[in-house]
């Protein structure tokens, strides 16, 4: 079987500071990784470094997805080509209605993939079926994107957009921080409505309660900017007893 | 890896569609302002004495003023000596009565423009005034108009026409010593519009007047009257473009409306003057002075304007509110590119009792261009209750742009309530990225965020042209944002 994401050696810098040094992961379609760490570990980096993100550099390494060289698209095309990213921050848009920048989204996809775009009629059927599964009031879709959501809506909201572009490869950068146990079993659903054969996300977040929901196939601890240890969702468990500390020094990595 | 700056940068290459010449015979007079020249202008355009006397006594006020140097935009002093003051297409008969009788390369230059003249494609429900240089070659839908006694014809054709109207309003609300350009335009203006509308009609088509500045080393001075009777209403809009060149050239206009009671006038302006290249080489200077008056009870005047042209944008569209109960509103878009800047804002002067204004300020600053709010709320004495709400945002795009707020407030009646707020922000990286990380092109993104930030006004325009004030704030930032 052909991997779906192809990580070597991949190394990034943020102005001349070495952020990622060195990190090598493979997923398949199916497959579900968490990455896990301590604060300042780089795990927000590598999310948005495989969004396209370009204020961070990519010194060396490669990227291959779906037999792409995935460090060569710009973001938008990562988009099109399935590779979706659900920020830690939200990002707010003024004046801009989050129901406009969810059609422009789709049909966006839509466009790159050869399909008439969707009229407003199949559309709002659509978005209202994914907004029950993440309980989302209506009202959400007419205010500016993201201005004034609560946290917890922010984060739904970013579901929401997963939901309704069906990435390939879904990445969740701490999708989690700041949900109530509520909340969080509702983001948690959202994305298991989606996992397929087909499908692979990676979840990244620093604490093992979102993996009681969503469960992973594998486990890796990012600290340093380097994978020091990978395993099952025993691992994550073992994370949870005894910390992050042991693995640092361990690995030798600069905490 | 490129930097976030330089990828915003390269957004912001325009291109301005709008920059061709069209290669006609003009009449011009020579460069050059004398009384002899104001009396040649006069002359050429039949004028009655009292018109010409008017433009003399200007011209000679206007001689003892001195250039204005309050606002914040920066230019070398301007040679009036060096400027022709009057220039049109050679092959037209004074006053086409139809169609065929105009040129077909101006009918063309309009078309290329998206501006059909030609009936059989005339913009439905929008009756056209186009002016060329300096005069007006057609206006469509006259004779529609006309059944309902309302007026729509250049200022040319007003002053043989309807003397006595003009007479009558004419200067009656921006004086002809007002101030440096707009006495310099009563002087020498050229064409422009004139519309009104009787008592208790509404309107039945948007009004609009399509300026084109053709001519090198030409003025344009356009002079548009709008006069609207009790309980009547019109919406008017114009749209400006001008040929590419290396000089700057001045646009000197005045605009003047009259609402009486219950009457409610809608001024819409999308502006796309030849904004100048990425060095700030050429570009039209645009130095206009509007103002309305609510003259009677209930009067409600309200300004949208999206200026995304001209090297300099110098203008205040104000509102008297004389008439108790009246409404003055000003919707800007102000959008600065390159080394454009803006100096743009409104006065809203409150006279009777109960008057409301709203002021909505949208500016947006890119790469090295230069932005400035200037407004004046002035409640007098005698205006119990008036009520004024002021929004003024910023948006920078780029890190070498600038935005500067000057809010003037004088008030002398105690029960008056004035609000004004104030925002800037910056089109980040982060709203981009998040953007194209959702599928959106880098261009799309900045035109969504920059629409999305100028909703509120856009959302005043009428649809036809909020449609195409959208696709020109996307051009104008073409290359911009990404």
């Amino acid at each position: 079987m052909n991997a779906m994401l192809t990580i070597e050696d991949l190394r990034v810098a943020v102005e001349d500071k070495p952020i990622l040094k060195g990190i090598d992961l493979t997923i398949n379609a199916g497959e579900v990784h968490a990455i896990m760490g301590p604060n300042g570990s780089g795990k927000s980096t590598f999310a948005q470094v495989l969004a396209g993100r370009d204020q961070y550099a990519v010194t060396h390494g490669r990227i291959d997805y779906d037999g792409q060289d995935l460090l060569a698209l710009p973001p938008e095309e990562r988009a099109r080509a399935g590779i979706f990213l659900a920020f830690q921050y939200p990002v707010e848009i003024p004046g801009v209605s989050n129901v406009y920048l969810l059609k422009t989204a789709v049909n966006a996809l839509r466009k790159h993939r050869g399909e008439p775009e969707l009229d407003a009629m199949d559309f709002l059927t659509l978005v209202q079926q994914r907004m029950a599964l993440v309980q989302i009031d209506e009202d959400l879709l007419y205010r500016s994107v993201n201005a004034g959501f609560s946290g917890g809506e922010k984060k739904r909201n970013e579901i929401l957009q997963m939901l309704m572009l069906e990435p390939r490869l879904a990445i969740l950068d701490e999708t989690d921080s700041g949900l109530d146990i509520d909340a969080l079993q509702i983001v948690a659903s959202g994305v298991n409505s989606l996992r397929n054969k087909d499908r692979a996300f990676l979840v990244v977040t620093h604490y093992q309660r979102l993996l009681n929901y969503i469960k992973p196939d594998y486990v890796h601890v990012l600290a340093g900017g380097r994978l020091v240890k990978s395993g099952g969702p025993e691992l994550a468990q073992e994370l949870e007893q005894r910390g992050y500390g042991w693995l640092q020094e361990q690995a030798g990595a600069a905490p | 890896m490129t930097s976030p700056n330089s990828q915003i940068d390269n957004l912001l290459n325009r291109e301005y569609p709008a920059g061709f010449v069209t290669d006609i015979d003009a009449d011009s007079v020579p460069p050059g302002l004398s009384e002899d020249v104001i009396r040649l202008i006069s002359a050429r355009k039949q004028e009655p004495q009292f018109m010409l006397d008017w433009r003399l006594s200007a011209y000679r006020h206007w001689q003892t003023m001195p250039v204005p140097q309050w606002s914040s935009v920066h230019y070398p002093p301007i040679d009036y000596d060096a400027i022709s003051y009057y220039s049109s297409p050679k092959s037209r008969k004074p006053g086409p009565s139809s169609l065929d009788e105009v040129d077909p390369k101006l009918l063309e230059t309009y078309a290329k423009l998206g501006i059909p003249l030609a009936e059989q494609e005339m913009l439905s429900g929008v009756a056209v005034d186009a002016v060329f240089d300096s005069v007006s070659v057609a206006t469509t839908f006259r004779d529609k108009l006309a059944e309902y006694g309302i007026i729509f014809c250049s200022f040319s054709e007003a002053v043989r026409d309807h003397p006595d109207l003009v007479r009558q309003y004419l200067g009656s609300v921006v004086p002809p010593g007002d101030n440096f350009y707009a006495s310099l335009n009563s002087a020498v203006f050229s064409d422009g519009s004139f519309v009104f509308v009787p008592k208790g009609v509404r309107c039945p088509m948007e009004l609009s007047t399509y300026f084109r500045i053709n001519a090198a080393n030409t003025g344009q001075f356009e002079r548009t009257l709008i006069i609207a009777d009790a309980g009547s209403y019109v919406s008017y809009l114009e749209g400006c473009t001008a040929p590419m060149r290396d000089e700057n050239q001045l646009h000197a206009a005045v605009v003047e409306l009259v609402a009486l009671e219950d009457a409610q006038i809608k001024y819409s302006t999308v502006q796309n003057w030849y904004p100048g290249d990425e060095e700030g080489r050429g570009g039209i200077y645009n130095f206009v002075t509007k103002r309305g008056a609510c003259r009677g009870v209930n009067a409600r005047i309200s300004w949208t304007q999206v200026e995304t042209g001209s090297a300099i944008t110098w203008k205040y569209p104000s509102v008297i509110l004389e008439g108790d109960g009246s409404v003055g509103e000003f919707y800007s878009v102000a959008l600065t590119n390159n080394l454009q800047q803006a100096d743009t804002g409104t006065k809203m002067i409150h006279i009777g009792k109960n008057t409301r204004s709203t002021i909505i300020s949208k500016g947006i600053s890119a790469r090295r261009g230069q932005n400035a709010y200037r407004g004046l709320v002035k409640v007098l004495k005698g205006a119990e209750g008036a009520r004024n709400y002021t929004q003024c945002d910023s948006l920078l795009i780029g890190d070498r742009c600038g935005a500067h707020t000057f809010p003037y407030i004088e008030v002398k009646n105690p029960t008056a309530r004035v609000e004004h707020e104030a925002s800037t922000s910056r089109i980040g990286e982060d709203q981009l990225f998040y953007c194209r990380s959702r599928g959106l092109s880098a261009e799309d993104a900045v035109t969504m965020i920059v629409n999305g930030f100028c909703k509120q006004v856009l959302n005043e325009l009428p649809m036809e042209f909020a449609v195409e004030a959208q696709k020109l704030l996307g051009i104008n930032l073409e290359g911009a944002v990404g």
